[in-house]
């Protein structure tokens, strides 16, 4: 580890529901739903049509304005259904799974005989070029870039979230092949945001890139903080940035020749039974109803299934499917049928809170407990009022309220001044959490930014 | 519960739109989520909240003004029944303490609240709990003998023009509490200073009364000194000197709240715990005070200039500005950085007030007012460096 990095800021939910480090057979899907609104800053174009034919890996969209950016099907089978919402817009295609499964074959690869340009087309053909993302804006990345550095953010540090260590076990040789890849395509260097404790090989001897550890409470593990720390995000660069997983996809299409987008799972949440809580291997795409309805456990209540963690992840249908960037489902109470009575006044040794209002901070010093949290919002919108609730979750060199202001008045220059080009929606999302006002700050910062992306264009 | 749930459940149709009640909506709307927390669950954004919401913050710093009140409402008896010449029990004292000031708080409360419901309604909006936390502010911060209706007054334009005009709570620039008070202050300043207002030496409600005995003074303590030629000890009503510690317990006479710096010190340590209140703010406030007055007694020429730290600290409603008024998150900075410039200058101006001006001993309201103005401009300052810092790292 090149160097150490301690935050002082920050916030771990302590959520009941934390996933087991043990690896669990998930029943297969007959399904797979890819969503094109997982890929911010992609106009969506149709390649197939229902009853279509396709290959693991074969193109169903591709990008309007760069059209060799493709999102390619994680299983081979027929185009089932492809769903539209109002002006017609794209909400998802769905794909029935044959059973036997081909894969679109790419041919084995050498990194080092390739150019950058043959890597990137040939990750783009795959469908893996959409998995990166740049900074700014937070959107799908431009293969025509050439990125000032590349960040890895190795570790997730969200509730109840992956534990990347288990994830990317046995997977050491496709890794460094995504890092031998990656390292071609920028002049700078590939970074790698790790935990001081990291145990996986393919992190520790990683070669051609450059490790960083970062110490501290969620958000950490934002790639966002780690570019913060580690060389800021200044106007006119570009940065990309990619999760672990996204390595690997490279990795096992130059060593493998196949667009193989598989991922370690974790089933987690305060509802799933705690024997079930463990990783699973799944697509992009698939249904969990079959695989979570008897892992369930308790059945009487609503409750809220989640692709993705508590904090940026997206409400799905129990009958919903895995999206395209995560690698967890959460299950939690919906809560909709809880009436606290005189709540606000209660003392609340039940509740979570990050605010002394609550005893939660103060027994977190005596006692590690775990909240199961439901999805009611606790209290009713309003305007700004209590200050330096934000920074104190919010590990930037950025002033969080402030560039929320600025987005809400559409003061560009501000919005750039005060830091628009290093965040992210989900960086926001501890702010969103703690905030008493009840703001929906990630929506508010996806809003600056395409704003802002739209002003540069 | 149950019982009160389902009650609530049943009528509550009847006011949303459409409903034959539907233009008291934001009234229902408050009473149900003060019942009970909303179940209303998030539909974007994060799916988990923090159990913290505007209404638990207010109803904290509400608990945190209850010694100040109480205190008050005894003091209130106290120094009635001290003027003139009479020892009651705990009891009555605290009985005629109680029919002086809780029709104040009633119709402080009356007013704004009603204010806030009607532009709730009118705007579509939730009701702002930020009215508890001023309604109960205004009271304590005006003298006892101030009369209903001017009470009523003030707090009808400053939640009117302070706060509503402004778009509500959380886009006011000025302290409401203490724009009522000016308001007080500038419309009938008979009224909100000199000898005859903070003690009340007449009956209330055919309750105590009598004739004041022939030492009465009803100056504060600082009144007292702002009006000295030459440095004395402070007094109470009836000619005792007070000690600090008669300063520090407040059984001395001033507006309704403000008088006990223990009450306060109580309030503070709820407000510090639970991270109300930014330390950083009150901290800064004393030190600012303190160093000023420091200045001044070097230079020492008037009885005012050579009041101690202490006794400014102790005296008038410097630690109760500090504690819940320069702390209000809305109307003081909003960077930590700016807050300590916020607090030191709130400090620094209220001394600089009280030995300085001639005509009114007390400088912590205008010294506050006239900080909350500038927030802006030094968060703007604050701001800049990290803007600078920023821009510089180009390249």
């Amino acid at each position: 580890m090149d160097q150490v990095i301690k935050l002082k800021k920050g916030l771990d939910i302590n959520l009941k529901g934390k996933p087991q480090p043990v690896r669990r057979h998930a029943v297969s899907s007959p399904e797979y739903t890819i969503y094109p609104g997982d890929f911010p800053g992609l106009i969506p174009k149709t390649a197939v049509k229902p009853g279509d034919r396709t290959l693991a890996g074969a193109a169903l969209l591709f990008d309007k304005n760069r059209p060799n950016i493709k999102i390619t099907s994680p299983v081979s089978g027929e185009v089932v259904a492809v769903n539209r919402g109002e002006k017609r817009k794209l909400l998802s295609i769905v794909v029935h799974a044959d059973a036997t499964q081909e894969s679109k074959d790419f041919g084995k690869k050498d990194v080092q005989s390739l150019s950058p340009e043959a890597i990137k087309q040939l990750l783009a053909e795959a469908g893996i070029f959409a998995f990166i993302r740049q900074r700014p804006y937070d959107i799908v990345a431009d293969p025509n870039d050439r990125p000032r550095d590349i960040f890895v953010s190795c570790f997730y540090s969200a509730p109840l979230a992956p534990d990347t260590d288990f994830i990317l076990e046995g997977e050491d040789a496709d890794f460094q092949t995504g890092l031998d890849a990656l390292s071609r395509l920028t002049d700078g260097k590939v970074y790698l945001g790790v935990r001081p404790t990291a145990q996986a090989a393919c992190l520790t001897n990683a070669r051609n890139v450059e490790v960083v550890a970062f110490e501290g409470a969620h958000p950490a593990g934002n790639v966002g903080v780690q570019i913060n720390h580690i060389r800021p995000v200044n106007k006119g660069e570009t940065v990309w940035t990619l999760q672990p997983e996204t390595v690997l996809y490279i990795g096992r299409l130059l060593n493998r020749g196949v667009a193989d987008f598989s991922r370690w799972t974790a089933l987690t949440g305060s509802e799933v039974n705690e024997a079930d809580r463990a990783y699973y291997r799944l697509l992009p795409g698939t249904n969990i109803e079959h695989w979570v309805e008897n892992r369930i456990c308790r059945t009487n209540e609503p409750l809220r299934f989640i692709s993705g963690n508590v904090l940026t992840g997206v409400q799905i249908a129990a009958n919903g499917s895995l999206h395209a960037f995560d690698n967890q489902i959460t299950v939690i109470p919906e809560g909709d049928r809880t009436h606290d009575f005189f709540g606000w006044i209660r003392p609340g040794f039940d509740q979570f809170s990050v605010s002394k209002t609550y005893p939660a901070p103060f027994l977190s010093r005596l006692i590690k407990k775990e909240y199961p949290i439901d999805a009611r919002i606790k209290g009713g919108r309003r305007a700004m009022i209590l200050s330096n609730e934000w920074e104190k979750v919010f590990p930037m060199d950025v002033l969080p309220e402030f560039l929320i202001r600025a987005i809400l008045s559409n003061d560009i220059d501000k919005m750039e001044n005060l830091g628009i080009y290093e965040v992210a929606p989900e960086d926001f999302a501890l702010c969103e959490f703690a905030d008493a006002s009840k703001m929906e700050l990630q929506a508010i910062v996806r809003r600056g930014l395409d704003l802002i992306y739209k002003e540069n264009q | 519960m149950k019982f009160l749930r389902n009650y609530l459940d049943k009528i509550k149709p009847n006011f949303e739109a459409g409903g034959k009640w539907s233009s008291f909506h934001s009234v229902f709307e408050g009473l149900e989520s003060f019942l009970f927390v909303s179940n209303q669950t998030s539909k974007s954004g994060v799916h988990i909240h923090d159990a913290v919401d505007s209404k638990r913050v207010m109803s904290i710093v509400v608990i945190s003004l209850i010694p100040c009140l109480l205190m008050g409402i005894y003091n209130t008896g106290y120094q009635h029944y001290l003027s003139i010449g009479e020892t009651t029990g705990f009891f009555d004292t605290f009985i005629y303490g109680i029919l002086s000031v809780l029709p104040i708080v009633v119709v402080s409360y009356t007013v704004g609240l009603g204010i806030e419901f009607v532009v709730a309604q009118w705007k579509g909006h939730e009701i702002q709990e930020g009215f508890l936390v001023t309604g109960l502010i205004i009271p304590l911060i005006i003298p006892v003998d101030t009369p209903l209706w001017m009470v009523a007054l003030a707090t009808a334009f400053a939640v009117i023009f302070a706060k509503e005009v402004f778009g509500g709570t959380g886009f006011n620039i000025w302290n409401v509490a203490l724009i009522a008070r000016a308001f007080l202050f500038f419309a009938y300043p008979s009224k909100m200073s000199g000898d005859s207002v903070f003690v009340r030496t007449a009956a209330t409600f055919g309750v105590g009364g009598g004739t004041v005995v022939d030492s009465f003074s009803g100056a504060t303590p600082l009144g007292q000194i702002g009006t000295a030629t030459a440095l004395a000890p402070v007094t109470d009503t009836v000619g005792n000197p007070l000690g600090y510690w008669d300063l520090f317990v407040g059984l001395i006479p001033g507006s309704i709240g403000e008088t006990s710096t223990l009450c306060i010190a109580l309030g503070a340590v709820i407000l510090l715990v639970t991270g109300i209140a930014n330390w950083r703010t009150m901290f800064s406030v004393f030190a600012g005070g303190i160093l000023t007055a420091l200045l001044f007694n070097a230079i020492g020429t008037t009885p005012a200039m050579q009041v101690n730290p202490l006794e400014h600290i102790l005296l008038g409603g410097f630690a109760f500005g500090a504690v819940f008024m320069a702390t209000d998150p809305v109307t003081s900075c909003r960077t930590n950085k700016g807050k300590y410039v916020f607090g030191f200058l709130v400090g620094l101006f209220a001394i600089l007030v009280r030995v300085l001006n001639p005509g009114y001993p007390e400088g912590m309201m205008l010294a506050i007012l006239f900080m909350n103005s500038f927030a802006p401009l030094i968060d703007y300052a604050v701001v800049e460096t990290n803007v600078k810092r920023r821009k510089r790292r180009k390249g």
